[in-house]
């Protein structure tokens, strides 16, 4: 048998006046399970335990959290590669409101998402078929539409931390390029004008925790930098 | 958008480009004084004025002040947008942080044309 130690963060605001760390003893029979797995393992053992979770292979994004300090998905992310001195602490994503236990409320994260328009503008007539795009231009895009909106990348950014209602953070600024870098998107002036102030897009500061953390391995610094050209370009 | 009245140029584009481009200045203009100080080990009064009263030295060195002060301006208005959350401690800090630069910039181009 060989146990793990699992230090869990607990909150239930109905009945905690303050979050606790709350320590379990998960027999894993040797095996390099995933965290999600343990956690499971967990819930066997206290059934009151929330956590969010869906596909358990990292396409949905629901099982963002923090382990043994950094950012990741759970379900895809084996023992072997966070537990240290055969001890796991698992904590909610940093910076976003706790609902309970490892469950956060994404909504300042939604709302910088909503706030970039991640959607195609284009108002000429559509062609009979489909707007066309050429081999090049829609290589412009790999590395950007893959986001699975997890926002690991927006929880370990301090600066997020600090402005989350005005910095949109590394996941919405990835989106925001994404678009801006669409040939058939027609609103790229409009875009850049509304992410030229202080916070949007210059909060960033560079640290690339975004790009440490991501877990289908994206950059967000380098979009935030394709931006910073963008909006150079248009205003000198 | 969000609209901010207290940083230096009122974009974040151009805090940015002020940044950067005051950034590089102020390397060339410390790597200039380190330089002069090395080849000029016994260095004496005479010499240290005679060099701050060339009128490119008056122009490099009020460069220099004139970057330090929007370079300040811009970081310690980001350090105060970060830590300091209650508007009013926000904006008298800020304030006196623009009144303090001020205040350096005029004493500064005043030691550099008063004697």
């Amino acid at each position: 048998m060989s146990t793990l130690q699992v230090s869990l963060y607990r909150y239930n605001p109905e009945t905690d006046s303050a979050p606790y760390m709350e320590e379990f003893q998960v027999d894993t029979q040797g095996r390099d399970l995933m965290v999600l797995d343990v956690l499971h393992l967990v819930k066997e053992q206290d059934n009151g335990l929330a956590y969010r979770r869906s596909c358990r292979e990292g396409v949905c994004g629901s099982d963002g959290m923090n382990m043994n300090g950094k950012n990741g998905l759970a379900c895809i992310t084996p023992l072997s590669d966070v537990v240290k001195k055969g001890k796991l602490t698992l904590r909610p994503l940093p910076g976003l409101p706790v609902i309970r236990d490892l469950v956060v409320d994404m909504g300042l994260f939604y709302q910088q998402y909503e706030r970039i328009q991640p959607y195609l503008q284009n108002d000429t007539p559509a062609p009979a078929i489909e707007r066309l795009q050429s081999p090049e231009d829609r290589d412009k895009l790999d590395g950007l539409y893959e986001c699975i909106l997890c926002a690991c990348c927006s929880t370990s950014c301090p600066s997020f931390w600090w402005n989350p209602d005005k910095f949109v953070g590394p996941a919405g600024l990835l989106q925001a390029y994404r678009f801006l870098a669409d040939s058939r998107d027609e609103a790229t002036r409009e875009r850049l004008e509304d992410l030229q102030d202080p916070f949007s897009v210059f909060r960033c500061r560079g640290i690339m925790n975004c790009v440490a953390v991501c877990p289908k391995g994206l950059n967000p610094t380098r979009a935030i930098g394709k931006i910073r050209e963008m909006l150079l370009a248009n205003a000198t | 958008m969000v609209t901010n009245i207290t940083n230096f140029g009122r974009s974040g584009l151009s805090d940015w480009l002020v940044q950067r481009v005051s950034a590089v200045i102020l390397a060339l203009y410390t790597l200039f004084i380190v330089g002069y100080l090395l080849v000029h080990p016994g260095l004496d009064y005479a010499t240290w004025s005679g060099l701050f009263g060339q009128t490119w030295m008056r122009i490099f060195s009020l460069l220099a002040f004139v970057s330090l002060s929007a370079h300040a301006w811009v970081g310690l208005w980001t350090v105060t947008t970060d830590y300091l959350k209650p508007t009013g401690i926000r904006v008298a800090v800020q304030t006196v942080i623009i009144l303090a630069i001020f205040v350096f910039l005029v004493w500064g181009i005043q030691v550099l044309w008063g004697a």
